[in-house]
């Protein structure tokens, strides 16, 4: 690599500080525009006929009235949209259109654009589908059943259950062995419910297809490199034709990492000749986007009656859905990873069922294995009469642990947040009646991958800052303040924008908290690609050898006692000279970022339960979670809040309701509660900065990690305070009755 | 549906705008009027991303229909700042970083301006039960209680001055 992505211990000057995001005028002003505020001339209104049934094979569809219906002007079912990826994306269009049978309440069966939403109505109702009722089935344990309904043939495997679509085995040693060893053992079994990321912003895009093939899409998305890919893939498009344009983005978490609608309003666009603007109601968000997996698991922990963990074990099954995932394999990967055990072994299983296909939702996997691993250490804390963070702190993976999922740790910060924890004043705080305190740890690898970042300099010495990494919560503000840090520049000098992919290479999606990492290792090695073209330019106009020439305080400086007479060039002074020393002075970047750093978080919750209601109050909250290096320390704790809140809405409130006919009860924000202002107390965000030693400036990414330990520290503080232990979410008041009824049965 | 002839005012300005009798307020100020502040997170008022005032009263613009504006006055989060110099909750948004995704941003402001409006110096709890109204997804809302805090002691400082 031309660049070296090692730390460097650097004495910053903006990195750190909190400056005003970009975006932030046009956020608070109403001018930004997301998914839905875009329009085009002659746009018409597409929409979609959805499932009413969890499983059905479809006998026919008959569009021919809706066709007849004025104003209507493309009708499209899955025989418009015939497999041309040779199967490799066959799942993804079939989930975006049903193609024999309907798989879940919410699948997509057809879809019509019209000049307005009243004609586009009146279609839909007119589009007649006959469907043959297949059996259902929606639970995880319940599709792995011997006689269990078969969803997706296609991907069942010989010699095993037929819904199961992946087992992935992690761990090392032998945890059978390791039992022998034990004083105590704890087993418990555990479920989760199955939620939704919930950004508040519904899936949006303005489709406009030309009849020479090319095509524009604007979108709100995480991703638009990979939604272009993979929307020219399903359509027969070539890649350089169709641009794509992200929208800002309301809220993702994940949800905004997949294909749904997009696809369609381009094939409409395409059969209409017309621009087609699509967006999900909230109602289509729930039933046919891609929530989080239920799970189902069993846990084992032995261990020594000074703490000393022998063996682990956690077996994890995961409701993907409709559609294969590899949730069991993320899962399985970070359950044990936060301790140092001889004898650990992590199963994640994938089980496909009629529920929507899941997609990835901030940490996916990691806390509902967190949950089920977190809860038993806890008990296990009780049975050998030790406090639960010693006991975590016993067993605490370090810097040269091998990690129950493979490598061997660098330098982490699992040890520092469980210190920091202990040490935390809220750990003292005195607690009343119906009260109860708990706390758990959580981890999450990090990504990096693909990144480009163009950096241009304005002949005023501004600097325009492209980048591919659509911006989820402010990263145009930590980017612009990489770039003032490396060219020495004030921040305000630096404008970021994300640009489109006709503008840029290709960049990954934004997910696996890769942006601030990845993103910023690009600017980075950008901004010093081009301070090599602003030494050149200063040496020209100071007429020394460019190897005299030094970078210092955003200026060009010449070494050496024979130029002591020269002053020093500014940026602005080198740029204002450009279009006379050479041209336009860029930087530019393309990477893919190897050596994300992991990441680990520890917090602590007290809660009261009100024993006649079962409701419960999060009292206060804190998280410790290690940053790396927080560039921009509000939008870091921001990060950790709000993980932290959406644990909290998991734990206590979230969950897919589906009846015994297969069909969710719940989709819309008054049935599906996640958690409101009045719900939550202030919460703490301690940032920790252990640098991550494969990024210059020692970034890690932190936008998962919080998510995890929630469900975990609230379960136990929750069983804390009403002396029950609690074994799945969410810990609704009905589910916190009813396990104090059993305990006084 | 036919339309009807609906004359208003928003943030100010007198306005005219056809619309069928089953669109909602949400949908004329955003396809007709070009006023995309107020989002639809939901068009059922759970999530509060499309608020606006009535004649001066907190709604969800996605519950009021447009032809029931005749003879109103609206205002709407385009109406929010003095000319060029923003509305104290507005600057301290950005301050106090009290936005991530920001889709929630618009009907935060407004519903905050509304409990100004009415109580310069809310407690924490008013302010969380003032805005338990409103969903945010990305923030937990810490750094929205306290950009609203702020804002109020703006608020009560550029009262003593007057």
């Amino acid at each position: 690599m031309k660049h070296d992505q090692s730390y460097v211990e650097t004495d910053f000057k903006v990195i750190g500080t909190r400056v005003p995001r970009p975006d932030g005028v046009d956020k608070v002003t109403g001018r930004a525009k997301y998914g839905a505020d875009a329009y085009a001339p002659g746009q018409l209104v597409g929409l979609v006929l959805r499932s009413p049934h969890a499983h059905a094979r479809i006998k026919s569809i008959n569009t021919s009235k809706a066709e007849k219906v004025p104003g209507v002007k493309a009708v499209l079912t899955s025989e418009d949209l015939p497999d041309l990826t040779g199967g490799r994306d066959l799942d993804t269009l079939e989930n975006c259109m049903a193609r024999d049978r309907v798989l879940y309440d919410g699948h997509a069966v057809a879809a019509v654009a019209a000049i307005d939403r009243a004609s586009a109505k009146q279609a839909l109702k007119l589009i007649k589908v006959s469907y043959e009722k297949l059996p259902h089935v929606t639970d995880v344990d319940e599709a792995l059943r011997e006689d269990a309904p078969v969803v997706q043939p296609r991907h069942a495997k010989e010699g095993q259950p037929a819904n199961q679509t992946a087992r992935m085995e992690f761990g090392h040693g032998d945890v059978d062995e390791g039992l022998k060893e034990a004083d105590v053992v704890v087993e418990k079994s555990y479920k989760t419910g199955q939620t939704h990321q919930g950004y508040i912003e519904p899936h949006a895009c303005l489709a406009s297809v030309s009849p020479d093939g090319s095509g524009e899409l604007w979108v709100t998305t995480q991703g638009h490199f990979t939604y272009r890919n993979v929307c020219a893939g399903l359509l027969g498009m070539d890649i350089a034709k169709l641009k794509v344009t992200s929208s800002e983005i309301g809220g993702g978490f994940g949800g905004k990492t997949h294909v749904w609608i997009e696809p369609l309003a381009l094939a409409l666009s395409r059969k209409a000749n017309r621009p087609v603007k699509m967006v999900m109601s909230r109602e289509e968000v729930f039933k046919a986007s891609g929530p989080t997996c239920s799970s189902s698991m069993d846990v084992r922990i032995g261990a020594r009656k000074d703490g000393t963990i022998t063996s682990a074990r956690i077996e994890c099954r995961y409701n993907a859905g409709a559609f294969p995932g590899m949730w069991g394999m993320l899962g399985g990967m970070t359950a044990w990873a936060c301790y140092d055990l001889p004898n650990c072994k992590s199963i994640g299983i994938d089980v496909v069922t009629n529920r929507p296909k899941v997609a990835a939702y901030r940490a996916p996997s990691a806390p509902m294995m967190a949950f089920g691993v977190e809860s038993t250490l806890d008990i296990l804390a009780a049975e050998l009469d030790m406090d639960p963070v010693q006991l975590r702190l016993k067993n605490v993976a370090r810097e040269g642990t091998r990690a129950s999922y493979g490598p061997t740790y660098g330098p982490i910060g699992i040890e520092p947040t469980l210190e920091a924890v202990r040490d935390h004043p809220h750990l003292k705080a005195k607690l009343k009646k119906n009260q109860g305190r708990g706390m758990a740890c959580g981890f999450w690898f990090n990504i990096g991958g693909q990144t480009c970042v163009d950096l241009n300099i304005g002949v005023d010495g501004t600097v325009s800052l492209s980048q591919g990494t659509v911006d989820v919560g402010g990263a145009r503000a930590s980017m612009g303040l990489i770039a003032a840090e490396e060219l020495g520049i004030p921040y305000d000098q630096v404008k970021t924008n994300v640009a489109d992919t006709a503008s840029l290479g290709h960049t990954d999606t934004t997910e696996g908290s890769r942006g601030t990492f990845s993103s910023g290792m690009a600017t980075i090695f950008a901004a010093r690609e081009a301070i090599e073209v602003l030494k050149e330019r200063a040496a020209k106009m100071m007429d020394v050898p460019v190897d005299d020439i030094v970078w210092e305080n955003g200026e060009a400086r010449a070494v050496g006692d024979e130029h002591s007479n020269l002053p020093p060039l500014s940026l602005k002074a080198i740029a204002a000279k450009s279009p006379q020393t050479g041209g336009p002075i860029a930087g530019h970047n393309e990477v893919t970022a190897d050596g994300a750093g992991v990441s680990f978080a520890s917090h602590i919750v007290d809660v009261e339960v009100d024993p006649e209601t079962g409701a419960t109050k999060i009292l206060r909250y804190t998280v410790v979670q290690d940053a790396g290096k927080a560039i921009h320390p509000d939008y870091v704790e921001g990060q950790m809040q709000g993980a932290a809140a959406q644990g909290i809405g998991w734990a206590l409130n979230e969950e897919y309701i589906y009846g015994d006919d297969g069909l969710l009860q719940n989709a819309g924000f008054l049935d599906y509660r996640i958690p409101v202002c009045s719900d939550l107390p202030m919460l703490d965000a301690h940032i920790l900065e252990i640098p991550n030693p494969n990024h210059p400036y020692g970034i890690r990414g932190v936008g998962e990690t919080s998510i995890v330990p929630p469900l975990a520290a609230i379960g136990n503080a929750v069983s804390n305070a009403v002396g029950v232990r609690m074994d799945a979410t969410p810990m609704s008041p009905p589910r916190i009755l009813a396990a104090l009824d059993a305990e006084s049965a | 549906m036919a339309s009807q002839l609906v004359s208003a005012t928003v943030n100010g300005d007198a306005v005219q705008f056809a619309c069928p009798t089953d669109e909602s307020l949400l949908n004329v100020l955003r396809d007709n009027l070009g006023l995309t502040g107020a989002k639809e997170g939901c068009g059922t008022g759970d999530c509060g991303a499309c608020s606006v005032t009535l004649d001066g009263r907190l709604v969800c613009s996605c519950l009021v229909l447009g032809v029931e504006a005749e003879g109103r006055e609206i205002t709407t989060i385009e109406g929010m700042s003095d000319g060029q110099n923003l509305h104290p909750l507005q600057q301290q948004f950005i301050d106090n970083a009290a936005l991530q995704c920001g889709i929630c941003t618009p009907g935060f402001l407004v519903a905050a301006k509304a409990l100004l409006d009415r109580n310069v110096n809310p407690t924490e709890e008013e302010i969380r039960y003032a805005l338990a109204g409103n969903l945010c997804r990305c923030t937990g809302y810490d750094k929205i209680v306290r950009a609203v805090q702020a804002a109020a002691k703006d608020l009560q400082k550029a009262n003593k001055k007057r």
